[in-house]
């Protein structure tokens, strides 16, 4: 269930960076805001269009997508094709009429502890300024 | 295979009206393998429609499923019931499956979500050219396997013309000449003799010129099942 009150952010993290990253933050007790909820993924490569449309659905307010550098894709290309793909979801969140920010995708490492951290403050604003998915049935009354 | 594209959901919404019951039904074949209305776009479309919907404060209930072949009988029976159920039909079939659905279900309201665009194929993923144009009378034994009729912009039988330039079509540097591959084709093979040969008239009349178009095989027709 979404908790109605706060922020929900879902941050699709590939395991073979920014997992690694927020992992790191963790051990180092690097602190970023709570809203983030992290989703493991094999790959950024994974995401897909209807995985994040019914993640909108079910209310949330947000969604990251954190993948490898460019060039440093355990798959090779997994991280350019989710941007690509990113892009449509975007598209579709205009068509349907929400605000395609609310959809961001960014590379890093994971070493990357501190960045990693950044990253989540930055997009966990950039949601606050946009607001709460209007979708859910409590905020529609 | 049959490629189409999907309209925008500012169309598909004003096609859809003030129905609230809406079935999204998917097609498991073409539109599935160039990715407008197989059963994750089907999905797709009905996330997408629930969401507009609702967000233009009228939320529809709106349910999608998906057929192996929208442009079959027996396929369209096992959905027969969730057909009745809808208010409207949004078929992400190419044309034929919706027509098949409006045929099929003669108190359905069904509506296109596809712009049914060529017959083609996949040169890379994500990207698909047009190849036939089922003209009925199949010329690609005199043209090397390249079919001046869809290719050529203006389906030339005796190109190039004189907009061929450096291997690309007048109409669009992008497109490439037909009659150039056409040429360089039977050349790499040795075979421009076979452009030598008189050639009679194109019969057209087997093309859309002789009106709608339908086979018979009565050597595969079933005694019970005739009309
Ligand atoms: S010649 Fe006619 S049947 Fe053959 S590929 Fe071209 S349009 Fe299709
Ligand atoms: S340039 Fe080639 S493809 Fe274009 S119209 Fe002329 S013959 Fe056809």
């Amino acid at each position: 269930m979404v908790d109605t009150d706060s922020y929900q952010i879902v941050a699709y993290c590939c395991e073979h960076c920014a997992y690694g990253a927020a992992d790191l933050a963790g051990g180092l007790r690097l602190q970023y805001p709570p809203e983030v909820k992290i989703v493991l993924i094999p790959c950024t490569g994974k995401i897909d269009t209807l995985m994040v449309l019914h993640a909108f659905e079910a209310g949330i307010d947000g969604v990251m997508v954190a993948g490898c550098l460019p060039g440093d894709c355990h798959y090779l290309e997994g991280n350019e094709n989710a941007n690509r793909r990113i892009e449509r979801i975007k598209n579709l969140l205009e068509q349907i009429g929400l605000e395609p920010e609310r959809v961001n995708m960014y590379n890093l490492s994971s070493a990357m502890a501190g960045e990693f951290t950044v990253i989540v403050e930055e997009t966990t604003n950039k949601i606050i300024s946009i607001g709460k998915n209007p979708l859910l049935e409590e905020r529609l009354r | 295979m049959i490629v189409a594209e999907q309209k925008s959901l500012d169309e598909i919404k004003s096609l859809i009206g003030s129905a609230n019951k809406v079935l999204v039904v998917g097609c498991g074949t073409c539109v599935t393998v160039c990715f407008a209305g197989g059963s994750r776009e089907a999905a797709i479309m009905s996330s997408s429609l629930r969401m507009s919907s609702k967000l233009d404060g009228v939320p529809r209930n709106v349910s999608d499923v998906t057929v192996q072949r929208q442009c079959e009988w027996e396929y369209l029976d096992t959905i027969s019931k969730q057909v009745e159920e809808a208010d409207i039909v949004l078929s992400l079939g190419c044309g034929i499956g919706v027509q098949a659905i409006a045929e099929h279900f003669p108190n359905t309201w069904v509506v296109p979500g596809l712009n049914t665009t060529f017959m083609g194929l996949p040169l890379e993923q994500g990207v698909w050219a047009e190849r036939c144009a089922a003209c009925g009378d199949c010329i690609l034994g005199l043209t090397g396997g390249i079919c001046p009729i869809a290719r050529c912009s203006k389906s030339l039988l005796n190109g190039p013309c004189g907009g061929s330039e450096d291997g690309h079509c007048e109409i669009d540097p992008e497109i490439p000449c037909a009659w150039q591959l056409i040429y360089d084709r039977l050349s790499s093979m040795d075979k421009l003799d076979v452009l030598m040969e008189l050639q009679a008239p194109k019969n057209w009349q087997t093309s859309r010129d002789g009106g709608p178009r339908k086979i018979i095989r009565e050597d595969l027709r079933l005694v019970g099942e005739e009309e």
